[in-house]
C-alpha cells in the first residue's frame, strides 16, 4: 500500500441537496490504490489561508480512475471545493489510512449520519457478492430528507435494504438513526459505522453490549494526513492516545474510549 | 562566455561547521516524521538533511486532543512532544533513516541538563546519526519550568553538556519566545555549538467563540507557517549578524523565494516545516527553485548569496 500526491481534474460537481456537494475528480493513482474507509487530503484553496489540507472519506472510486468526494459545506475550505468546476485542477494526498475489514461472511449492517454516509457506498460496493444480496442493511440518518434521496437510491442499487431516519422527521424515522440500529442488530455478524461521534458512540455501545464487531470512522481536524504531525490524536481504550490519520480513521470499536 | 556559466550547475554545499551537506534544503523537526512517512512522496535522497521528530529518553504521549487548529496563513499546535523515545528511535526508526540516503540530523529534547547529555551521549554510538539538533524551548523541570531557552545562562549550560557528551556536530534551536534573540545565540555560540537554528514555533493562542473556550485542548500552541516568515526572517538577520557560526534559517518556508530571502539575510541553510504539511514536494520543488535562482543570477555557488544582503539604499 502506498500513497500520491496527485493533481486530480474535476470531471463533475453535483449539488445532492442544500448541504451536500459530489465532486467527482480523474485521479487515476489514487482511485487505483483507494480501499473502503481510506481517506485523501485535498487543498482547499489556491493562496495561503486556508492554509492546511483537508481530510475527505473516499466516497467512490471507479476502474476508470473516476474518485468521488460527498463534501458537505461547513468552512472556506469546503465552500472552495464546492465552486470548483469541470476542468478544475484538485491536489490531492491518498489513498491514506487503515480503511474497513471486510472480514465477515455473514450480514453485515452499515449505519451512516449526515456526512458520514460518505465511506459506506464505497464500502457497500465492495462487500463480498455473496453477503451482498439482501444481507447489507443500511441505516441512513440526516437533517432533512433532501439530503437522502439521492443515496438511498444508491444503496439500493448496490442491493442493500435502506432504512432512513431524520431529524425533522421528513423521511423515515423521526429521530436519530442510532434508534433504528437494536431492530436490525438480530442476525448481524458486524456493523460498519460513519457519522457524528454522538451517534457513533451510541452505535459502538449498542454493539459492544450484544458482543457483534464494529468499525467506526472517525475524524479529526489533522495537519498532514501522514501521521507527521502527530494532531489529529484520540481518546484510544487503556487510556491511550490513537491518531485518526495512521492508526485509523477506520477503528474497531473495542480501541476507542467512547465518550461521555 | 554566458552559455558556459548556465550551462554549469551552481554549487549548493554547504557546512554547518563540522557538518558538511550536499544542499542547504532540511525538513524540520516535528514536521517530517522519522522520514519514512513521506518516502512515497518525497525523494529523501535530494533533502540536504532530515531532521527528525524531537527525541527524549523515555517515551512522551504528548498532549489531549485537540492539538492542532488552522489559523490565518498559520496553525498553532500543542503536539507535547509525543515520541518514541531514545530506545525505540534507535531500533524502529533508524535502520531506514540509515538507508534513506540524505543526512541525519537528530533533534533531542530534555527536562533537565543531565537528559540532554545522556542522549547526546548515546545517539553519538548510534551508526548514521550525522549531526544533534538541540531543542531548548523545554521547561528545565530543576529550575521551576523556565525553558532553557529563555535564559542565556541556562542555554548556554545545555550547549557546553552537549559538546561535552558527544563528538557529532551540534545545532542549538532557539526559541523566538524571548526579548534578545541575539543574545541566546551569543551565549551558545561563546559556548562551542557548532550552528544554530532559528526559529522555533511563536507561543499563540485562539479561541472559539462559540463555546467561549480554548482551540487547544493545552490552551496555548505553537505558532507557525507562513504568518511567522517576517519574524523569522528579521531574527536571523539579527543573529547571523551577531554569531561567528551558522545560521539555519526557519519559519513559514514554503517556496524558493522564501528560502532565498533567509540566505540573503545570512542564513546558510534552511529548514522547511509546515509547509511538508500542505506540499510535500516543497523542499524539493525549493531545492530546485535555488538552483535556478542561482543560474538566473549567474552565482556559481549558494555562497554567492548567504548574507548578501544589500542595506544600503
Amino acid at each position: 500500500m502506498r500513497e500520491y500526491q496527485e493533481n486530480s481534474v474535476v470531471q463533475a460537481i453535483d449539488r445532492l441537496s442544500d448541504s451536500f456537494h459530489r465532486l467527482t475528480l480523474f485521479a487515476p493513482r489514487i482511485a487505483a490504490a483507494a480501499r473502503p474507509g481510506q481517506f485523501v487530503m485535498a487543498s482547499c484553496g489556491t493562496t495561503l489561508d486556508p492554509l492546511l489540507r483537508r481530510p475527505f472519506s473516499i466516497h467512490q472510486a471507479f476502474a476508470d480512475g473516476a474518485l468521488e468526494l460527498l463534501v458537505k459545506v461547513i468552512g472556506r475550505g469546503t465552500s472552495y471545493l464546492s465552486t470548483l468546476r469541470p476542468g478544475a485542477e484538485l491536489s490531492l494526498i491518498g489513498p491514506l489510512g487503515r480503511g474497513f475489514h471486510l472480514t465477515t461472511h455473514g450480514p453485515v449492517t452499515l449505519v451512516g449520519g449526515g456526512i458520514g454516509i460518505a465511506p459506506l457506498l464505497f464500502l457497500a460496493s465492495h462487500l463480498p457478492t455473496d453477503s451482498k444480496i439482501s444481507t447489507c442493511t443500511v441505516l441512513l440518518g440526516s437533517r432533512t430528507n433532501t439530503d437522502l434521496l439521492v443515496l438511498t437510491e444508491e444503496f439500493k442499487q448496490l442491493g442493500c435494504q435502506v432504512r432512513t431516519a431524520t431529524d425533522d422527521g421528513s423521511l423515515g424515522h423521526h429521530g436519530f438513526v442510532s434508534e433504528l440500529l437494536p431492530a436490525a442488530l438480530p442476525g448481524a455478524h458486524m456493523v460498519f459505522t460513519c457519522g457524528p461521534h454522538a451517534m457513533m458512540t451510541t452505535v459502538a455501545r449498542l454493539c459492544l453490549d450484544a458482543g457483534i464487531r464494529c468499525e467506526a470512522s472517525l475524524e479529526a481536524h489533522m495537519a498532514c494526513g501522514l501521521g507527521a504531525c502527530l494532531g489529529c490524536t484520540i481518546h484510544g481504550a487503556g487510556n491511550t492516545y490513537r491518531h485518526v490519520c495512521k492508526h485509523g480513521p477506520v477503528f474497531d470499536a473495542t480501541e476507542v474510549a467512547w465518550t461521555p | 562566455m554566458d552559455t558556459l556559466t548556465t550551462a554549469v550547475p551552481p554549487e549548493m554545499k554547504i557546512s554547518l561547521g563540522p557538518l558538511h551537506l550536499a544542499n542547504p534544503v532540511m525538513t524540520a523537526s516535528g514536521t517530517f516524521g522519522y522520514g519514512a512517512e513521506f518516502s512515497n512522496l518525497v525523494d529523501l535522497q535530494r533533502l540536504g538533511a532530515l531532521v527528525v521528530k524531537g527525541i527524549s529518553l523515555e517515551p512522551r504521549p504528548g498532549n489531549p486532543p485537540p492539538r492542532v487548529v488552522e489559523t490565518a496563513c498559520g496553525m498553532l499546535n500543542a503536539i507535547g512532544l509525543e515520541n518514541v523515545g531514545l530506545d525505540r528511535f534507535i531500533h524502529q526508526k533508524m535502520p531506514f533513516l540509515r538507508t534513506c540516503g540524505s543526512r541525519i540530523i537528530v533533534n533531542i529534547l530534555g527536562d533537565s541538563i543531565d537528559e540532554y547529555a545522556i542522549l547526546a551521549e548515546k545517539l553519538t554510538l548510534v551508526t548514521g546519526v550525522d549531526g544533534l539538533e538541540v531543542n531548548i524551548s523545554c521547561p528545565n523541570v530543576k529550575k521551576g519550568g523556565v525553558a532553557f531557552g529563555t535564559v542565556p545562562e541556562m542555554a548556554a549550560a545545555v550547549t557546553r553538556a552537549v559538546k561535552n557528551a558527544t563528538d557529532l556536530p551540534v545545532i542549538i534551536k532557539l526559541s523566538p519566545n524571548v526579548t534578545d534573540i541575539a543574545a541566546m545565540a551569543k551565549a551558545v555560540d561563546e559556548s562551542g555549538a557548532d550552528a544554530v537554528s532559528l526559529i522555533n514555533t511563536l507561543i499563540g493562542m485562539a479561541i472559539d467563540i462559540h463555546s467561549q473556550k480554548p482551540k487547544l485542548a493545552n490552551i496555548i500552541g505553537g505558532l507557525s507557517g507562513p504568518a511567522i516568515k517576517p519574524v523569522a526572517l528579521r531574527m536571523v538577520w539579527q543573529v547571523a549578524r551577531t554569531v561567528s557560526i551558522p545560521v539555519v534559517g526557519i519559519g513559514g518556508i514554503g517556496t524558493a523565494e522564501d528560502a532565498i530571502e533567509f540566505l540573503l539575510a545570512g542564513a546558510s541553510a534552511v529548514q522547511i516545516g509546515t509547509a511538508n504539511f500542505y506540499n510535500p514536494a516543497a523542499a524539493e520543488q525549493i531545492l530546485t527553485g535555488i538552483e535556478a535562482y542561482l543560474s538566473r543570477q549567474g552565482a556559481s555557488s549558494i555562497h554567492d548569496i548567504i548574507g548578501s544582503l544589500r542595506t544600503t539604499i
